[in-house]
């Protein structure tokens, strides 16, 4: 029989899905963020995400061929039957286990204040985060469409509509802005109309396209972005109609591969096509991989340049000595149970001045700060070098950490 | 050890759950599923979200014929619940990580008496 003297609890409350805040949801995140002291050092979230089509009325408003912008503002009136953009098969909640991807429209938000911002802000503090990069998540799959000049259309609609309704209202978010990289001229535009706008802190491309990277029709768009300083980054996502990856029948699958697939073949072009030594200031970033798929590409790169120096006539270095020039973004974070292999992957990278804190947040597989801050085999600085110092470098940002984590006695009482 | 009141037992339906906070901070999970009660730390083995906060569902089979062949899905009869933040499931009579069952999450004993349900912390 048990003997237990009775105790008051601090909390007793059921478990609903009638409801959600943002950082209420949170809440042992921000727990986290409290005992490992955040509020003290810097961190950037290089890779977070809005759903830009909760805000598609607004967006397609700023679409300037008119043409196109009726077919835009029509699709959203046929209530998904058939869309002017193209997705992409998945189920990336998982059947719904992921809550919040079907309770976040329950979040209120206070009268006049902007919901994306409202909402972004909520996670950035419960997490600790002092500056998020935001990009975008269905357009995500924007460089398959099938019709050029809705990409470019839509590209340029979503980043006026970004750069005046959230960069320029939201000090503490900024973008790599969405490059329509199928036209290459109109992706030259975009780097020289947006390049000085607030909050422009780079261009990215979404890998799963089929354009090369190495085309002589990008070099003055590389150039361009190279002379003003800015980092070039590749956000990575899945084509279940690729040849190769239509052959996988889960989402786990095409997941696991896709995300590394299209940053393998533009990595790998960039190299051995000599990038690196055209552009030698143009800093290029890796996004949403993970970190093992660049481990072995570095390895088996080099093992063929060493054989086949004709093939990479360019290079003066080897391939892997490139890659450590390059950011990688980490998440989602591979966690082997040895630790030992994570602690190779980040030294063939040059984790300490090279790897990039992300969240993915609010997607299925988001990570946390901790995934640095608890590794064993990281020093204080190079924690804190990966979750915010090389980001602030990279981004020329301010070290001065702006984050609030909220009180937890507040957050709890403030229910949702 | 303490003994923590929840819940008179007729605010518990079957299917219902309670989050308890105890005064130490800790918090865990209190499930009555048909018939039974469990009770699971509330911090998820994998980055420690709220693990008992997430949907419950039933464990998904792949169906597998006499030669070998798939032949479709369908829901089995393990209960799981699923942490919120990242899909992480656990079998709810057991408390095990369904994705590495050398993992579990602490389990705390639960007693009714008096029409009352208590943990055992």
């Amino acid at each position: 029989m048990t003997t237990a003297t009775t105790a008051p609890a601090a909390e007793v409350r059921r478990v609903t899905f009638d409801s959600y805040a943002s950082d209420q949801s949170l809440i042992h995140a921000a727990e986290q963020a409290h005992k490992r002291n955040y509020k003290d050092f810097l961190i950037v979230d290089v890779d977070s995400h809005h759903y830009e089509n909760e805000n598609y009325a607004e967006v397609f408003e700023y679409i300037e061929n008119p043409v196109i912008k009726r077919g835009a503002l029509e699709s959203i009136q046929r209530l998904g039957r058939s869309t002017m953009l193209n997705g992409q098969v998945g189920y990336q909640d998982i059947d719904g286990r992921i809550t919040r991807q079907r309770l976040r429209k329950l979040e209120k938000i206070p009268e006049g204040q902007n919901r994306d911002i409202v909402m972004t802000k909520r996670w950035m503090d419960a997490m600790g985060v002092d500056y998020a990069c935001l990009f975008p998540t269905p357009m995500l799959f924007l460089g398959l469409h099938p019709q050029v000049h809705v990409e470019v259309e839509m590209c340029r609609a979503y980043n006026r509509w970004l750069c005046e309704r959230i960069l320029a209202e939201e000090p503490r978010l900024i973008s790599m802005l969405y490059l329509p990289f199928n036209d290459p001229d109109a992706a030259y535009e975009t780097v020289k109309e947006f390049g000085g706008k607030k909050g422009v802190s780079g261009f990215m491309v979404t890998s799963p396209r089929y354009k090369p990277v190495h085309d002589n029709v990008y070099m003055k768009t590389y150039a361009l972005i190279e002379e003003m300083g800015l980092p070039i980054s590749f956000h990575a996502a899945y084509n279940w109609n690729d040849q190769g990856l239509a052959m996988t029948n889960r989402f786990i699958s095409v997941h696991a591969l896709g995300f590394m697939w299209f940053n393998m073949i533009h990595l790998t072009n960039w190299i051995v096509n000599g990038l690196p030594e055209r552009f030698p200031k143009l800093k290029v970033m890796w996004i949403e991989s993970g970190l093992t798929w660049a481990y072995a590409l570095a390895q088996r790169l080099d093992h063929s340049y060493s054989m086949r120096v004709s093939d990479a006539p360019q290079l003066t270095r080897k391939p892997s000595e490139y890659m450590q020039d390059m950011f990688f973004s980490t998440q989602p974070m591979e966690m082997p149970e040895d630790k030992s292999i994570l602690e190779a992957t980040f030294k063939m990278l040059k984790a300490e001045t090279q790897l990039v804190w992300s969240s993915d947040y609010p997607h299925w597989d988001f990570d946390l700060p901790g995934v640095i801050y608890d590794l064993p085999f990281l020093d204080e600085t190079a924690k804190r070098n990966i979750l915010g110092g090389n980001a602030a470098r990279l981004f020329n940002l301010d070290p001065t950490p702006v984050k609030s984590i909220p009180d937890l006695d507040e957050l709890r009482r403030r229910g949702v | 050890m303490a003994e923590i009141f929840v819940c008179p037992q007729s605010d518990m339906k079957d299917g219902d759950r309670m989050i308890v906070r105890t005064e130490a901070g800790r918090e865990l999970g209190v499930f009555f599923h048909e018939g039974a009660y469990y009770s699971y730390s509330n911090y998820c083995v994998h980055a420690g979200g709220p693990a008992c906060e997430g949907i419950l569902i039933p464990r998904v089979l792949d169906l597998v014929d006499e030669n070998r062949r798939q032949v479709g899905q369908d829901f089995g009869k393990e209960m799981h619940f699923v942490c919120p933040w990242h899909g992480y499931e656990y079998d709810l009579k057991t408390g095990e990580c369904v994705g590495n069952r050398k993992l579990k999450l602490k389990r705390y004993e639960v007693v009714t008496r008096d029409g009352g349900i208590y943990v055992i912390v």
